[in-house]
């Protein structure tokens, strides 16, 4: 087992070396330098290599040292409010150390390994203690971050210290083990659970569509595909900035820096709403944009996956964006090129829809090896060539996933967001979560969402026919449909994300508004009935004071006065008793 | 050094643009490389693939020419680009020499032409708001300093014309700061360029600019360095000298040929319609070194053209452009055969980094409101096209037949503008305001009461 061999051959990220023979997935120091790369393939006396930082200049001939360890994580107090690239390595310390601009062969631990936190024991000395159990606690920010036995080490609990550490110091022992509050986790193996539990509370993000119309669980996967330009980017920031969950974990896979830069500028000035304390508090960012290297970017979904599984088996909700997996795939068909592999459709590797599923089975609501409940709910954008979405990437994620919000540049044309088509998007959740909206909102909930839907089925089957012969040749009922429908859309589907009063509404908000819609459905159908003209109806004061009251700082007080003036309103409208 | 010296003639096969030579000492990737042909005319290359066996060399200039006697020899170091201030005013070919006629540059430093990812903790978000002074841009797809902005065109459209109004215009507000503009053409024709040049002295830019010309006989293979040199001395410039630079490219659809050019010769797996599976990360190299950076004063703004092949937006080179720029000016040749120019479809136009740039104190309060309800009116206003087409346009209600009549009004008078016609952001707000209110103010869903209070032509109060 040779330790150390040469380059090979050289051709962009992929490095092929010969005279060592490590295991798969070792990390791997490449050249002079010292480049970070990963084995992924054993190929008779050759070893190719995945290399995560820029192979310009480096030379057939010159070494490579195997590590023997895989590509792993640490993980411990300090990972929220950081900023990685692809590989763990925080980016304001690369900064720091070769300047504006991402230069190689500098490595950077995840973690400060300098900084002191406070340790707050919880278990005792005799305790009997197993991977998993939780021993003390520490505070980062006002997440109470829980300390956890490593896997492989059980036994009685020998000692435990309060007092201030580094994460390398020992902070208790077992079995004469030490036990310190860094674990390093292999990025591409799940974490361990007790068990996964089924789906059945929503992640209230009080984005309307979403909740209301195709909800999300706790521990649930969904899928964003838009074409470029129709808002996911920006309905990605505002899960992250708005849903319920207490952890995020924000993946930039590939994507813009600019974009990049807008979320490193926005989250930190981000006041969470629930203990208005900076977002960022309780993020956790990855930031490998489209031209840093490549394999750090196939890389940076399990670095983030890892992080993610970390704080829910502390007993955290964690909610996981990948923007985009489509570039990941990407990824995995470059370097899968550059190893010519044989490719399966459109040049993307056979083994995609595998590693899809793999990664989005990661995510779950589990009951932790501590028994706490946790969860990672998955949020992966994917960004279809041409808005195709018979391309492999959509195609393979459709098939895991459950829940699809399908944005749509037809609607962005339009300037209505948040851009996700009602008429094709869908959430197979819903059956799981009625229960709890019957419990928690209200009982006739899930009703409300039904009537909805028909509503805007129906008005779809009817532009038909009005792209035909136009809207006034329809009879008055129908004229009626498509005005409620227009009410719909424009006052409860559409959503401001940049206005500060409409930005987030909370579910019982959002039950007002779709039940004040129904309510003037219902009296205006009455009212249609008694041969009021449908353009007096939709010019009601109220209806106008409705589609406004959303953007009015006293937004309860304004709905509640619109729901009692509504039938005042009706009746003065008088038609045949 | 000695490796530079070292000179071999053991080229075993010539395929398109590449060159394989056999049995050398070691060569690093990326590196560069000299083949002098038997009379002493010498190509550039660079190293696609380097081992024990063979080296690869990618030849800038074509392989005509080159035979198996040919010598090759590798420099020790990947390509660089030497820069410096007295580049501005001047014009230079694909590969960087100076084809003016005036004196060698000399340089202040020599940059890596392939650049470095710039690290996402240090740069700066782009919000400073740049007037170009054409309405359907800062009006609906404002652009901001530090963004990257294509025009996608078709063949035929106006697309250069939109970019010369756009850098002879382009200023930030409250500062006299200029651009300084670096211009990388490639595979362009002579006319094409001829075009270009006569603007630029015509109206004195040249002065701050500097010229990368690769026109469409020069070597195709020269197309992939070309914007890269544009792009290092661009950097050099905002970073190095603070100057806030306008990088115009173009037509990337040529750059992409010659990269699918380079991946048959490799016998690459192809990806879509042909073009390598990496041109993602490609071009990403290439538009990402757009930005600002925090503590410097210096910006780069990117303008890439390219003409989408057979006007579609779904081929890959437009996709894959639209999903790392932040937005896309879209022409129409729709809106071109009616005989409106600039011919800018604002419906499938964007700016992503727009919301950054508008506002009060950046550009007005209601910039946001109006643009949008514009958006939308138009938008629909469009569509009952089709249904006037089908059942004339007696049979609309009132309300639709005011969209209408506001999607035609918007097209003439807010897309419609003369190429020397500079609207301030005022002018373009205001003349929105004016359309805007064509339509019954019930229907402005998208506006805030106050502003409508404030800027509406029938309810402002006399200020």
């Amino acid at each position: 087992m040779a330790k150390q061999g040469e380059i090979y051959r050289v051709a962009g990220p992929v490095v092929t070396a010969i005279g060592i023979s490590p295991k798969m997935y070792d990390i791997m120091q490449v050249g002079e330098e010292g480049l970070m790369g990963e084995v992924i393939k054993i190929d008779g006396d050759k070893t190719i290599i995945q290399v995560y930082e820029e192979t310009s200049g480096l030379k057939p001939g010159e070494k490579v040292i195997d590590t023997a360890q895989p590509l792993v994580a640490e993980l411990g107090p300090g990972l929220l409010s950081s900023v990685y690239d692809g590989i763990q390595r925080p980016l304001p310390v690369l900064m720091k150390s070769m300047g504006d601009f991402i230069k190689r062969g500098v490595s950077a631990p995840g973690l400060d390994h300098t900084k002191k936190w406070h340790f707050t024991p919880t278990a005792k000395k005799g305790d009997q203690v197993v991977p998993g159990s939780i021993i003390g606690t520490v505070m980062e920010f006002n997440i109470v971050h829980k300390i956890m036995i490593p896997p492989g080490i059980s036994g009685t609990l020998d000692s435990i210290t309060e007092g201030d550490f580094t994460v390398d110091e020992t902070i208790a022992t077992v079995g004469g083990k030490k036990i310190t509050m860094l674990q390093k986790w292999p990025v591409r193996s799940g974490r361990p659970f007790e068990k996964k539990l089924l789906p059945d509370i929503p992640l209230v993000t009080g984005q309307r569509v979403l909740d209301t119309m195709f909800p999300l669980p706790m521990g649930g996967t969904g899928a964003i595909p838009g074409a470029f330009g129709t808002g996911k980017t920006v309905t990605q920031q505002q899960l992250a900035k708005w849903s319920d969950a207490e952890i995020v974990v924000y993946i930039g896979c590939g994507e813009r820096g600019n974009e990049m830069t807008e979320v490193l500028a926005t989250f930190p000035e981000l006041e969470d709403p629930k203990t208005g304390e900076p977002l960022m508090q309780r993020t956790v960012l990855i930031a490998n944009t489209s031209n840093m290297p490549v394999a750090a970017r196939e890389a940076s979904v399990y670095t983030g996956m890892t992080i993610a599984e970390y704080y829910r088996d502390m007993g955290y909700n964690v909610s996981l964006m990948a923007d985009s997996t489509s570039r990941w795939a990407e990824a995995m068909r470059e370097i899968s090129s550059r190893l010519e592999e044989m490719p399966g459709e459109e040049g993307y590797p056979a083994y995609l829809a595998a590693r899809l599923s793999e990664f989005y089975e990661r995510s779950g609501r589990v009951v932790a090896l501590s028994g706490g409940l946790g969860s990672v709910s998955v949020i992966g954008a994917v960004s279809p060539q041409g808005s195709d979405f018979s391309e492999p990437v959509t195609q393979n994620t459709l098939r895991i996933v459950r829940v699809f919000w399908a944005l749509d540049s037809k609607l962005r044309e339009r300037r209505h967001f948040p851009a996700i088509n009602w008429l094709t998007s869908y959430s197979l959740y819903t059956g799981n979560l009625d229960a709890w909206y019957k419990a928690n909102v209200a009982e006739d909930f899930p009703a409300l969402r039904q009537w909805a839907m028909e509503v805007l089925q129906k008005e779809a089957e009817l532009q038909e026919i009005v792209q035909l012969v136009g809207s006034d040749a329809l009879p008055d009922e129908q004229k009626m449909v498509l005005e409620v429908a227009r009410m719909i859309r424009e006052i409860f589907l559409q959503q401001n994300a940049y206005h500060k009063v409409d930005t987030y509404c909370p579910l019982p908000r959002q039950y007002k508004f779709m039940k004040l819609i129904r309510q003037f459905s219902d009296l205006s159908n009455r009212a249609v009935e008694s041969d009021v003209s449908v353009d007096s109806i939709v010019e009601l004061p109220v209806r106008n004071r409705l589609a406004k009251a959303k953007y009015e700082e006293n937004i309860d007080q304004e709905l509640d006065a619109v729901g009692k003036e509504m039938a005042g309103q009706f009746e003065s409208l008088g038609g045949k008793a | 050094m000695s490796i530079v010296s070292k000179e071999y003639r053991t080229i075993s096969q010539i395929a398109g643009p590449l060159v394989f030579v056999e049995k050398t000492e070691p060569v690093g990737y990326n590196e560069l490389a000299t083949v002098t042909m038997p009379d002493g005319t010498q190509k550039r290359g660079q190293v696609l693939d380097t081992s024990g066996k063979y080296v690869v060399i990618q030849v800038f200039e074509g392989t005509a020419g080159v035979e198996r006697a040919a010598g090759v020899k590798f420099l020790g170091e990947t390509m660089k680009m030497p820069v410096s201030r007295d580049m501005l005013g001047r014009i230079l070919d694909g590969a960087g020499d100076p084809i003016d006629g005036g004196p060698a540059i000399t340089p202040e430093d020599r940059l890596d032409i392939n650049g470095a990812a710039i690290n996402p903790w240090a740069r700066d978000e782009p919000k400073e708001f740049i007037q170009t002074g054409i309405s359907t841009i800062d009006g609906m797809n404002t652009l901001v300093r530090g963004q990257k902005l294509p025009i996608f065109s078709g063949s035929g459209l106006p697309h250069n014309d939109i970019a010369l109004q756009i850098a002879r215009q382009a200023k930030v507000r409250g500062s006299n700061e200029e651009f300084a503009v670096v211009f990388a053409a490639m595979g362009i024709t002579a006319e094409e360029a001829q075009y270009f040049m006569n603007d630029f002295e015509r109206t004195g830019a040249l002065k701050r600019a500097v010229v990368f010309m690769n026109l469409a006989d020069d070597p195709a293979i020269e197309r992939i360095i070309t914007p890269r040199l544009a792009l290092t001395t661009a950097e050099y410039l905002a970073f190095e000298l603070d100057m806030h630079v306008l990088v115009i490219l173009t037509d990337i659809t040529n750059y992409c040929e010659a990269l699918r050019q380079i991946g048959a010769a490799r016998e690459e797996v192809p990806g879509r319609r042909g073009y390598p599976g990496y041109m993602y990360t490609d071009l990403a190299t290439l538009y990402e070194r757009a930005g600002r950076i925090k503590g410097k004063k210096g910006s780069i703004t990117q303008i890439p053209i390219l003409t989408m092949p057979g006007d579609d937006i779904t081929h890959p080179i437009p996709d894959l452009t639209g999903y790392i720029t932040e937005g896309q000016i879209v022409a129409s040749r729709e809106i071109h055969r009616a005989g409106i120019v600039p011919p800018i479809n604002v419906g499938a136009s964007l700016s992503r980094l727009m919301n950054a740039g508008i506002g009060p104190g950046l550009t007005r309060e209601d910039h946001k409101a109006v643009s949008d309800q514009c958006y939308a009116a138009y938008a629909e206003g469009r569509d009952l096209r089709g249904l006037v087409a089908i059942v004339g346009k007696e049979s609309l209600s009132e309300r639709d037949r005011k969209f209408l009549d506001f999607a035609d009004a918007f097209e003439n008078r807010f897309v419609r503008q003369g190429r020397d016609e500079d609207r301030d952001i005022e002018t373009t707000l205001d003349l929105a305001w004016d359309l805007v209110s064509m339509l019954p103010v019930n229907q402005l869903s998208r506006i805030d009461r106050k502003y409508i209070e404030k800027y509406h032509p029938a309810y402002k109060k006399s200020e």
